[in-house]
């Protein structure tokens, strides 16, 4: 019972996806949902870096580097041409094991590349290798050196894509072919495809919300609290500190390759934009605005935000307005919007310095009201 | 590309090495003015590149209506002032928060800053003008062509540092400061008004901040958005002396300066920005004390 129990939120979800999808489509208001597949791929990574921040407490300003190792792998290797190397023995070998395929680019020209499944599995098998080694060394470094260890990670990957050729540069790598997972079934950005995508970009956000629940829920989860309430306490304890905090890093940084993958397939490209440190910086603060510890609040802060952002509601105080949250929430409600227990503690806390009679700041009044409100129903 | 080496003669060794020293020289600065607010407070302050960009377009603006010198005095002033308002209205606020949650407001203080330079100043370059002759004028030593704001730079910074040491060995003010980085329950114990001197740790590491931006504008220019690899580089250096010594992050300034100027002249220059992260990663792994320090003082510190 208890199991089934941890999973009516992931059903509640999956009820209100339906919904918002047959009331879009009834309305003909279908384009907000290219936007929500976004925001849903965005949310990938958040769910990554919320296990690692969260619950591991390790923070992570790198993590727009996983997503970009993600996307710009699958980009190389979709839009190589091969035609030129067509009878090399590898090129040869490949084709006859299938993974290889020619389609038309948008000139009508011939082209031979790497089907999107064998990028899919290299992207993610490089991202995983590479947090992994750079998670060697790194993850035993402690808060502000971590911070600043993994923000030169994002920075340097950042450098890379800037100057390779091969990533295109500044301009990124565009027309990429649409991912073909069945038959049928394809991550396509394109108009008629907008619906199967919506559901596509749904599932694997339900998978990971899944698979993050239950590690949560089990011994690794356990480990990991223990690591954030005190890591040298859990260590004393018999908890392989290192081995946790590394396996969790390498997860996450996975979490955000499949995000940068299937975002890369859906938008048909990718460029350094997707790479800076603001961008590493907007994944952090989604997880704060969410609660740290608080893989919902992760999921519907990873969507809400990177929707509004997407849509253009912020204009050009876009970078601004994350920042802002973030100094908001990190100063008046540090354990996130979401996070009903504590509330009524705040409650208390506020209570108490009205009966001291001392003026309250007008910010955290400000700040509380929403939370008064949702809450209410909570008792 | 040519790992092979250009061969060098003397005048161009000499030429590099000023322009090494200069640039080591600014993130000597920037490490010091890291140091300052980490001794008192424990906090890395993510925003502190930011105030050498805020400084230097402060002084650009006003020089349109004041002389240069006035105008980089108020712009000193001013960036002085907003350091003391950014510790007052944020990190007080945030005193019981944790390191993670420090490290998350002084970012978003730093990206604060930076959007508002960008609707304030928008994103072109701008620079002073040279404080001495011309972009093109130059002194001659050992057959190297130096402009006189390098010797500017140098000028400066030897000043800041060489003023930093009495302030925090002999005055009043500078030893409560030192008191407060020493043990600040103690401090308060003493006396000490240790909440002023957070805030003025924050004045003070803005002033110098402003200052080094307003004198390297001329040479490297100023632009919006230079803030975050200055602090890269500077929080490098802090790292390279050990976090909290401001001596040892003269050296260490210099020596990354000389560092990323030689691999800049041998190699590409789009691989600049990668020499001073690369040594970063390293000493963070290797070292994370320091080249100078000791290994369980900062294993202490960290946590």
């Amino acid at each position: 019972m208890t199991q089934f129990r941890r999973y009516i939120p992931v059903i509640a979800v999956i009820a209100a996806v339906v919904v918002l999808q047959v009331v879009l489509s009834a309305t003909h208001a279908t384009y907000y949902m290219t936007q929500i597949t976004m925001s849903a791929y965005y949310a990938l990574v958040v769910i990554g870096l919320c296990l690692l921040m969260g619950y591991a407490g390790q923070v992570s300003l790198g993590h727009a580097g996983f997503f970009a190792i993600g996307g710009y792998t699958t980009a190389v290797l979709t839009t190589l041409n091969l035609l030129p190397y067509r009878d090399t023995p590898l090129v040869k070998l490949c084709s006859s094991l299938g993974l290889i395929f020619q389609r038309q680019d948008i000139y009508g020209a011939d082209i031979l590349s790497f089907s999107p499944w064998v990028a899919f599995v290299a992207a993610l098998l490089l991202a995983v290798i590479i947090a992994f080694l750079i998670g060697l060394p790194v993850i035993r470094l402690k808060g502000h050196y971590l911070a600043m260890a993994t923000l030169g990670f994002g920075l340097i990957i950042y450098r890379i894509v800037l100057g390779g050729s091969i990533f295109g540069q500044a301009d990124g790598i565009s027309n990429i072919p649409p991912f073909m997972i069945l038959d049928g079934l394809q991550v396509n950005g394109r108009v008629p495809y907008r619906v199967m995508n919506y559901y596509i970009a749904w599932s694997v956000v339900a998978a990971a919300m899944v698979l993050a629940i239950n590690l949560v829920g089990s011994r690794i989860g356990r480990a990991l609290r223990s690591i954030h309430e005190n890591e040298e306490a859990a260590h004393s304890l018999g908890v392989d500190t290192y081995r946790y905090k590394l396996f969790i890093f390498v997860l996450s940084a996975l979490f955000a390759a499949v995000g940068g993958v299937l975002l890369t397939h859906y938008n048909g490209s990718i460029g350094p934009s997707e790479v800076t440190v603001m961008k590493s910086v907007r994944y952090l603060v989604i997880v704060a605005v969410g609660g740290m510890a608080n893989l919902w609040g992760a999921l519907f802060m990873g969507i809400i935000l990177n929707f509004l952002s997407l849509r253009g509601v912020f204009g050009s105080y876009d970078d601004a307005v994350f920042a802002i949250i973030l100094i908001v929430i990190m100063l008046f409600a540090p354990q996130g919007l979401l996070r009903m227990p504590r509330l009524p503690a705040l409650w208390h806390g506020l209570q108490a310095r009205e009966d001291t009679a001392k003026p309250v700041p007008s910010e955290v009044e400000g700040m509380a009201v929403p939370q008064k409100q949702s809450g209410g129903s909570n008792g | 590309m040519c790992p092979g080496g250009k061969k060098m003669n003397l005048p161009q060794v000499v030429q590099y090495c000023f322009a090494g020293i200069t640039v080591g020289s600014i993130y000597a600065i920037v490490a010091i003015g890291f140091n300052i607010i980490y001794n008192t407070t424990g906090i890395i302050n993510f925003a502190q590149g930011e105030f050498l960009i805020v400084g230097a377009m402060t002084a650009i603006s006003l020089n349109h209506f004041v002389p240069l010198p006035v105008a980089i005095l108020l712009a000193v002033v001013i960036t002085t002032l907003l350091g003391g308002l950014i510790e007052l209205v944020f990190i007080r606020r945030a005193q019981n928060a944790s390191v993670l949650h420090l490290i998350v407001i002084t970012i978003g203080i730093s990206i604060l800053m930076r959007e508002a330079m960008l609707h304030i100043w928008d994103e072109k370059v701008r620079s002073l003008p040279y404080f001495t002759g011309t972009g093109v004028s130059t002194i001659t030593i050992f057959g190297a062509h130096i402009s006189p704001q390098v010797l500017w730079v140098l000028g400066v910074s030897a000043v800041i540092v060489m003023g930093l040491t009495p302030f925090f060995r002999f005055t009043l003010t500078g030893r409560a400061m030192r008191a407060c980085a020493d043990d600040r329950m103690a401090a308060r114990l003493c006396g000490i008004n240790d909440k002023w001197m957070v805030t003025l740790s924050f004045m003070l590491s803005a002033g110098i901040g402003a200052l080094a931006g307003c004198v390297i504008s001329p040479v490297t220019q100023t632009q919006y958005d230079m803030g975050a690899p200055l602090a890269i580089k500077g929080f490098t250096v802090a790292i390279l002396g050990g976090l909290g010594n401001s001596m040892a992050a003269v050296v260490a300034g210099l020596l990354l300066g000389l560092v990323e100027t030689f691999v800049m002249s041998q190699f590409d220059v789009a691989y600049k920005e990668a020499v001073s992260i690369v040594i970063l990663l390293l000493i963070l792994v290797f070292r994370p004390s320091g080249l100078f320090g000791k290994h369980e003082i900062t294993a202490m510190r960290a946590v």
